[in-house]
């Protein structure tokens, strides 16, 4: 079967959407499609340039673009970009552009949209019909730039705006953004009349004012004023009034482009005339969609419309769907005006006796909401400032849901169920996205299709890419679709912000690279190579962990902590701790601390929760010194690693002991010695269910039972009190110290940054931990234990850089500083 | 104002910063991973921290006290509401730190 020539007039949001729609529909099967644009682009988003010319997007963003250029090479369709059709041959079937090219069709759709309408104003166009500089509609990227260029290309612009509707404060409020001086000029007595009453335009009118920009209603402008460069210099009302101005922008409606389609001979009254499958009058083989047409009477200027004219054109063509018909559009408007919320539907206010009608008015906080009731049935609604409720209207707008007795829960929430159930009653077909026509089904069947983050839905289904108004009530559903299973968005898994990639992705990509300093990790994976400060710390304590001793280690990559080995207090100063392995000390060692304590005038001497003893108030300077006369290895108090092993008597002398836990606790803090982490590891070893080292709210526990060992894993008690999962019961301490450091190095290597063991534990699952780190599941428990290996045999008392320290600053003085209360010696 | 010589560079790591005194003035500067200097006060608006004990990248300077970042180009905290970190112009001649105070 040979495939019918299928030509689109018209690359705007209408014609790309009915091609998309079609090829959707297995239309390339049946078409060869060509289309021609008279703008030099893809296919971009109108609704977009709102937030352009308010800085909030650019030209170049990826979300104005609904179908890049590639979008028609990988689709087969031939795009004349750039040019335009001048002349309709309805009898010889074909179109001339004004390039000259000739394009011969089987089937011709018309999508040529509409234009800014500009009234008969003086001084707005030149005698040969052109507009004068200074000028501009707000409909394409041309007019946003134009206006953008005018805006930046002096200091002091005054824009005067004739049209209060939709568009109008649009423009506006991007003029107003870019930091000009803002007039809007209505010559309807209050803003948005097509869409509001009296009283919502003047609440909206109060909001617009207090975003700096002057609102002038009922004033008609006549006249655009120039000087003798024809520089705009200001305008003139039919009251004899004038303004200053130095840029006019005209947002007076807009008229559907029809003349390509009337010279050709088609039916034409206001738009172009077209039945129920959106096919001209009188014609067999040409069709029209979009704001162009005119159906039933009636012509369109939003987006929702021609969505639906553009599927229904689909469904006919293409034959999936041979009844499709187009009956009209219910105009429900939910938009976000200058950046105020504003909803309306239907009627505007109560029009007979008994229409009932609800009304809440409250200026000050700029909300005005209310609905009108005939015969039990929805017929209008109006919301300004506070559109929570549009959901639920709009679907007894369209009688999908029953009203409620009580008329007045229609506007407010009176204790009821908040939003979260609006996404749950949403029936399927309801619109939640107006910009981009996508209804609440289309976002389940996308979670249901296997999207599982939020921005993928987004993504793939342009909700909440317009004006974004409805990013709350899509985050709703899409949290409601995935029932729970709802996977964070992909960022929220990066190791570092500024990586795109997950801590294992960026594991293997540095040993793969062979990447030893943080430096070289920036320069190869970060985004445009670029360093960030507060990636340092995580970046380094990875390499630490892949790499052990042979990190290339650069002195900026570190915490103050980590570079000076204690930790930063208040003041500046540090606090020291050394080594005491399962809090057992000797006469020996505790003469020195005092010792040093005296020697260098300690302000404070602690014993600490982890069995250790602290000195408190130690200069940087000092330090190397402190270590020296101390004469004991570092007791890691201040990083992010395995830091304490507490233990209790145990068996050598306590009466009840099973097992001997200090000897354990000894062994075990031998081992796993100051290994970094993404977080800091506090352990405990008990030599009896009784627990006098509570081992059970410790990141790793372990307990004596007599016939063996338990082992606990992600308990805590500080800010979080989490009594740890029993991972195993084991016979052996050799046992305890393989599976305890096994389950350590699993931890080091796939837990986020600062994720403690009691967020990590219930993450993974005990049940993951048990067949992974217990039954070798995946066969990665040898790699571990030898990687974890290499970690212990790398140690080396940190303390030890006081003979050699590792660069000129690493003990000079950040001091001194404010003074702060002293810490009073005791 | 005048520019004065505090130290030498070699005295530096790159991505380290150390305080100088400097006519009253405590000054932390800061070796950049391009191999420029850059300095602030040497005492964090927030609490006192000292900025020089901070870590660096080539826009900011991040107390290790509370881990509020500073900009060097303004001075003007980039995480909340702290106020601005006096800021100094610094250059490199002959591999000694000058600075304008």
């Amino acid at each position: 079967m040979t495939r019918r020539r299928l030509l689109v007039i018209g690359n705007g949001m209408a014609g790309a959407r009915t091609v998309e729609e079609i090829i959707h529909r297995g239309g390339k099967e049946q078409f060869d499609i060509t289309m021609i644009g008279d703008e030099p682009y893809g296919n971009y988003n109108r609704i977009m340039l709102s937030h352009v010319l308010a800085g909030e997007a650019t030209i170049d963003d990826d979300d104005l673009l609904l179908n890049p250029m590639s979008w028609y090479r990988d689709n087969g369709v031939t795009l004349y970009a750039g040019d335009r059709a001048t002349r309709l041959d309805r009898f010889a079937k074909y179109v001339r552009c004004e390039s000259g090219r000739s394009v011969s069709y089987d089937t011709l759709i018309i999508a040529t949209g509409s234009t800014s309408f500009f009234p008969n104003i003086d001084g707005l166009r030149a005698s040969d019909g052109h507009l004068m500089k200074g000028v501009f509609g707000f409909r394409n990227i041309e007019d946003t730039n134009g206006m953008l260029q005018m805006a930046h290309s002096r200091d002091k612009t005054h824009a005067v705006v004739i049209g209060g509707g939709l568009l109008g404060l649009e423009a506006a409020y991007g003029l107003r953004t870019q930091g000009l001086t803002v007039d809007v000029v209505h010559s309807p007595s209050y803003l948005m009349n097509q869409q509001l009453d009296e009283r919502g335009g003047n609440v909206l009118r109060r909001e617009i004012e207090k975003l700096g920009i002057a609102v002038h209603t009922g004033a008609r402008t006549t006249s655009v004023h120039r000087d003798a460069a024809d520089d705009v210099t200001g305008v003139g009302f039919a009251d004899g009034t004038d303004l200053p101005a130095d840029m006019v922008v005209v947002t007076a409606g807009i008229r559907p482009n029809t003349e390509f389609a009337r010279a050709g001979g088609v039916i034409v009254e206001r738009g172009i005339v077209v039945d129920d499958h959106m096919r001209c009058e009188d014609e067999s083989a040409i069709y029209a969609v979009g704001e162009c047409v005119q159906h039933r009477g009636e012509v369109y200027g939003l987006v929702a419309p021609v969505w639906e004219q553009a599927v229904t054109l689909a469904d006919h063509l293409t034959g999936a769907n041979p009844d499709a018909a187009y009956h009209g559009s219910r105009i429900t408007t939910k938009l976000k005006v200058a950046g105020i919320d504003v909803a309306a539907m239907g009627v505007k206010g109560p029009e007979r006796d008994d229409d009932e009608f609800v009304q809440f008015y409250e200026p000050s906080t700029g909300v005005y909401k209310s609905v009108v009731v005939r015969d039990g049935k929805l017929i209008g609604a109006m919301l300004l400032g506070d559109v929570s409720k549009i959901g639920y209207l709009s679907q007894a707008f369209d009688d999908k849901v029953p009203l409620p007795e009580e008329r007045i829960s229609m506007l407010f929430d009176l204790g009821g169920p908040g939003e979260t159930t609006g996404a749950m009653e949403l029936a399927d077909d309801a619109q939640v996205c107006n910009c981009n026509g996508v209804t609440k089904g289309a976002i389940v069947d996308c979670v249901h299709r296997g999207a599982s983050s939020l921005s993928e839905v987004i993504a793939q289904t342009r909700a909440g890419k317009g004006c974004g108004s409805c990013k709350n009530l899509v985050g709703d559903i899409v949290a409601c679709a995935a029932g729970g299973t709802l996977e964070p968005d992909p960022a929220a898994d990066y190791y570092v912000p500024c990586i795109p990639l997950t801590k294992p992705q960026l594991i293997a990509e540095v040993r793969d690279r062979g990447l030893r300093s943080v430096s070289a990790v920036f320069a190869d994976l970060a985004v445009d190579g670029k360093e960030d400060a507060t990636a340092k710390m995580p970046l380094a304590s990875l390499l630490r962990i892949i790499w052990g001793p042979d990190w290339a280690d650069e002195r900026g990559a570190l915490f103050i902590n980590d570079r000076v080995h204690a930790n930063i207090q208040r003041d500046g100063t540090f606090s020291v701790v050394p080594q005491m392995k399962g809090g057992v000390t000797t006469p020996d060692q505790l003469r020195k601390i005092a010792d040093v304590a005296d020697k260098y005038n300690v302000p404070m001497v602690k014993v600490t929760g982890g069995q250790r003893i602290d000195l408190l108030g130690i200069k940087k300077e000092e330090l190397p010194r402190v270590w020296e006369d101390l004469g004991m290895p570092s007791g890691f108090a201040y990083g992010k690693s395995m830091r304490t092993v507490k233990t209790c008597v145990g068996s050598d002398f306590c009466r009840y002991g099973l097992g001997d836990s200090t000897a354990l606790g000894v062994e075990l803090e031998t081992r796993l010695q100051g290994l970094e982490s993404p977080a800091k590891l506090k352990m405990a070893v008990a030599g009896c269910p009784r627990n006098c080292s509570e081992a059970l709210c410790k990141d790793v526990g372990v307990v004596a039972v007599g016939s063996g060992w338990e082992i606990y894993l992600g308990g805590a008690a500080g800010a979080h009190i989490r009594k740890g999962d029993l991972f195993t019961t084991v016979e052996t301490p050799d046992e305890v110290l393989l599976l305890c450091g096994r389950f350590v190095q699993y931890y080091r290597e796939n837990a986020k940054w600062l994720e403690r063991t009691y967020d990590f534990v219930p993450r993974v699952g005990l049940d993951t931990l048990k067949s992974v780190l217990l039954d070798d599941s995946e066969g990665i428990a040898a790699e571990l234990d030898a990687r974890l290996q290499l970690s212990v045999e790398g140690y080396r008392d940190p303390w030890l850089e006081r003979a050699a320290p590792r660069s000129p600053a690493q003990f000079a003085s950040a001091l001194p500083l404010l003074p702060l209360p002293r810490v009073p010696v005791r | 104002m005048s520019w004065v010589s505090v130290g030498h560079v070699r005295d530096l790591t790159p991505g380290e910063g150390r305080t100088f005194v400097v006519d009253g003035h405590q000054i932390a500067v800061f070796l950049l991973p391009d191999g420029s200097v850059r300095a602030t006060t040497a005492v964090c608006p927030h609490r006192g921290g000292p900025l020089a004990d901070g870590q660096i990248d080539s826009d900011v300077v991040v107390c290790p006290l509370h881990q509020y970042a500073f900009a060097f180009e303004s001075g003007l905290c980039t995480t909340g509401e702290v106020e601005p970190v006096p800021i100094y112009a610094a250059r490199l001649q002959d591999e000694a730190i000058h600075i304008r105070v």
